[in-house]
């Protein structure tokens, strides 16, 4: 069912582009049984494209001769499985949707140009708040984007705490979607579970950043703080615990009758239009291609560890949860490996235009409480020029696109937030699945509306 | 008039007049058994509550009562007080009509529902059941039949599209899965060859532990007992077939529109027919308040405690052992898709229950007219799946149209 690509951490990449390589042909020159699998004509495929243009552009209403015998229905924003305020326009007949049209907006909060507004010191503090079930990775692209136009790395302990962290995080959001997908198919134990196993990681968490969401926790050059004393333990114990949980849900569902026959051949995507329409992370993976940014395009520490890019060949529902589910031991074994590893020294950079001076230094050095001053009231100054920073999040590529105009607060910073790309998934899967399929394609797509309207 | 009421109950052995101990009896018993039928999805529902909670490590209800055993109450409280709003749309009449339309057949469905034996009440001899029909089986039939109208009318009445969403898919669930469940409850009706519950309890005694595979008609209609359970968790809209009320699907499905009593009166007709429904297994399947007697030498096989509170308790432990098996179903399992339901249904269930029936039959028949079982069995089951085949060819191919097959 799920392959796994068996490489070691330094010739990972060559190894699992490859695979891709070959993957990727096969899908799309197998066009007729993608087709076949998706159940529709070539004539379909191009009215969807068309019809969700028309109407994701215009807005207009739904052309009433079209209609028919069909029924529309409007699934959300106050809707008990659209995760957060995700509006669906469904048109459905009898129980089968004919077409499928997300809306958006419901959760806009303008983050994108209140970045404008705030210094880079003060602009981890907002992207945190962008994809809440993955905050550490919002503050880790945003600082690398930062970093990248200071042209400074964090010091070694630094990035391994990043990674660390990130993966706990990632961890933490699939256990989320363990959670929400179980209950979104009806295994209501399951939510309970994930939630179980999600508060442990939370908990782990909160004690290394002082807060279980919305850390602020990695800043521009480094992180806040150290790792707390007795970290090595805690965090073992955690991932102990994790993996014992995550044991059960594979014994709980993964040969469950009617979990299969829910999800096998549902809600099938072709990595061709996976490519089409930007969709990466573990729907992409789903497909056959095995893309991840941690192996194509290593950053932070993560060519010197080993894990695998989980991927699968089928892409429908079943795969995704499959996929996220080993993901979960990935992300084990990455921390693990992390809590070996870790080095000794600073936690942040030593430029003191950067990072803010201790708290003892501000009573005893004036050039101390001269920084800390100016770095809160005005923040640091950041060169000319523009960059992008990209990182696997826990729901795919997410990128930092930061203009700076010399000032201590970009010009224009726009995050590529992978929810909102995926999201665009849904419409081409739901065609001709029954409502409760369509709740369940949802699902696995994972969006998190706080990323997709930012 | 006697068999207008109640044929078998000794209540009626002398003429029918209203104005005696006879209608005294008659109302205490049903006031009696509605109180007890409540009281019991009260606990029902704390039970589940706890039972769901201990299976995913939590706590569950704690604070109203003793172990949050009134919370029930509690929450009933609070609905009865708030308000109930109708949506413009709705069908005004049928709207309030439709909750208690679906409460009636579940409390209707348990009077025939032999919980014990014979009791002395304000001297009068009688059973402890609210009304001994010569047809109690088809009562239940019925019941069932009609259970579907509340929910149905208060989807379709609401006005709106979800609730509608779950009328249509609770008339199709329920009329799918009432052939299968009427089939189930005919293995057992064969091999009692009566239509009455306190018959076919009668025919299930306890004489020993052989009575557990002879007597019970759980091994004789074991498959019986099989459609029958799958057809009830179906017709109650329980999980994993609660699609008529799938939240996460359609809301609320048909309660959508719903608030205050009359939404509780729903929660309450639901429950109650998942507790009437394990009635009428242990009734059918487990032998109702047949059990060993407690303690013999000291009681006496007979006599109150032996006689009366005993077979009360073995009926109620039965219940209780089956009500929880749908709270562990409710648990564990992820929920169907509606058409994998139907096919459920349609493919399988009504074909085995026939093929069963069929077997039933040809084994009464044979013990009857003394044949050899071993041949007569396997001859109509041959027989049987020929049939089945002959019909299968007759049938439309996948994917061809009718006029096609014409």
């Amino acid at each position: 069912m799920s392959d796994t690509t068996d490489t070691n951490a330094t010739d990972a990449d060559d190894v699992a582009l490859e695979v891709d390589a070959g993957e990727v042909a096969s899908a799309t020159d197998n066009s007729n049984a993608t087709q076949r699998l998706r159940g529709q004509t070539d004539e379909g495929a191009q009215k969807l494209t068309l019809s969700e243009k028309e109407l994701v552009l215009t807005g207009a209403p739904w052309p009433e001769d079209d209609l028919g015998d069909t029924m529309l229905i409007n699934m959300g924003p106050q809707h008990p499985s659209t995760h957060g305020v995700l509006r669906i326009m469904m048109e459905l007949d009898a129980e089968e949707v004919v077409r499928a049209k997300p809306v958006i907006g419901y959760l806009h909060t303008g983050m994108e140009k209140t970045a404008e507004e705030l210094t880079y010191v003060q602009g981890c503090t907002n992207v945190t708040r962008m994809d809440y079930a993955s905050p550490l990775s919002n503050e880790l692209v945003f600082c690398m984007a930062v970093e990248q136009l200071l042209d400074i790395e964090g010091p070694e302990r630094a990035q391994w705490m990043r990674m660390m962290l990130c993966e706990l995080n990632r961890i933490s959001s699939h256990l989320l979607f363990q959670a929400t997908n179980g209950m979104d198919i009806g295994a209501v134990s399951m939510m309970i579970y994930g939630w179980r196993e999600r508060e442990e990681s939370l908990r782990l968490l909160e004690k290394i950043t002082g807060l279980r969401m919305n850390h602020n926790f990695i800043r521009v050059g480094g992180t806040a703080a150290d790792l707390p004393d007795g970290w090595q333990r805690d965090t073992l114990e955690t991932l102990a615990k994790i993996e014992r949980g995550v044991h059960e849900y594979d014994e709980l569902l993964s040969e469950n009758p009617i979990w299969k026959s829910r999800l096998l051949g549902l809600g099938i995507i072709s990595t061709q239009e996976c490519l089409d329409l930007s969709i990466t992370g573990p729907i992409l993976r789903s497909t056959g291609f095995a893309w991840d940014l941690r192996k194509a395009q290593p950053y932070l520490k993560y060519d010197e560890v080993d894990f695998d890019v989980v991927y699968t060949t089928n892409g429908d529902v079943y795969d995704r949860w499959r996929i996220r589910l080993e993901e979960i031991f990935e992300s084990i074994k990455i921390v693990r490996q992390c809590v070996e590893m870790m080095p000794t020294g600073d936690y942040r950079t030593q430029d003191a235009k950067i990072t803010p001076p201790p708290r003892a230094r501000i009573d005893e050095s004036m050039e101390a409480l001269i920084h800390h001053f100016k770095l809160f009231t005005e923040g640091f100054k950041v060169p000319a020029g523009e960059t992008y920073a990209a990182l696997e999040s826990p729901r795919g590529e997410i990128g930092c696109y930061m203009v700076s105009d010399g000032s201590a607060k970009p010009l224009r910073m726009h995050i590529r937030g992978p929810s909102f790309y995926n999201l665009q998934s849904m419409g081409p899967m739901v065609r001709n699945a029954l409502v409760a399929d369509a709740v369940a394609i949802v699902s696995s797509v994972d969006p998190i509306m706080g990323e997709v309207d930012r | 008039m006697r068999f207008l009421f109640s044929a078998g109950d000794p209540l009626f052995d002398e003429a029918f007049d209203f104005m005696s101990m006879m209608t005294v009896v008659v109302l205490l018993k049903v006031v009696v058994a509605f109180v007890v039928l409540l009281v019991s999805v009260m606990l029902y529902i704390w039970g589940m509550r706890k039972w769901i909670a201990d299976m995913q490590n939590r706590v569950g209800p704690a604070n109203a009562g003793p172990a949050g055993v009134l919370q029930t109450l509690a929450d009933g409280i609070k609905l009865f007080f708030k308000e109930q709003s109708i949506p413009d749309s709705a069908d005004r009449p049928i709207f309030r009509l439709a909750p208690y339309l679906s409460i009636l057949p579940a409390f209707l469905m348990f009077c025939v529902v032999p919980i014990g034996g014979e009791v002395e009440i304000l001297g009068r001899k009688t059973y402890l059941q609210v009304a001994e029909l010569p047809i109690g089986a088809m009562f239940i039939l019925a019941c069932s039949g009609i259970a579907v109208y509340g929910v149905m009318l208060a989807g379709w009445s609401s006005g709106s599209k979800y609730p509608l969403l779950g009328a249509v898919r609770a008339s199709a669930q329920v009329l799918s899965y009432e052939a299968a469940f009427g089939l189930g409850m005919l293995a057992v009706l064969m091999r009692a060859g009566t239509l009455s519950t306190r018959e076919i309890v009668n025919q299930q005694q306890w004489v020993g532990m052989e009575s557990l595979v002879r007597d019970w008609f759980l091994l004789p209609a074991f498959l019986g007992f099989a459609i029958f359970i799958l057809a009830a968790i179906a017709e109650t809209n329980h999980p994993p077939f609660d699609f008529v009320e799938a939240e996460q699907e359609l809301v609320g499905g048909f309660v959508t529109e719903y608030t205050g009593i009359r939404f509780a009166i729903f929660f309450l007709a639901e429950f109650m027919n998942i507790i009437t429904m394990s009635a009428v297994a242990t009734t059918l399947f487990l032998g109702g308040p047949s059990g060993p007697a407690i303690w013999p030498d000291r009681f006496g096989a007979g006599g109150w405690v032996n006689g009366t509170v005993v077979p009360v308790l073995w009926f109620v432990a039965k219940v209780l052992l089956l009500t929880f098996c749908t709270v562990w179903i409710r648990a564990s399992l992820p929920r169907l898709r509606y058409d994998q339901l139907m096919a459920l249904g349609w493919k399988w269930l009504i074909e085995l229950a026939v093929l069963f029936v069929l077997y039933v039959i040809v084994d009464e028949v044979a013990q009857a007219e003394g044949w050899n079982r071993a041949i007569a069995i396997p001859l109509a089951l041959v027989g049987g799946i020929a049939a089945y085949g002959v019909l299968y060819l007759c049938m439309p191919k996948r994917g061809e149209t009718v006029e096609e097959f014409r």
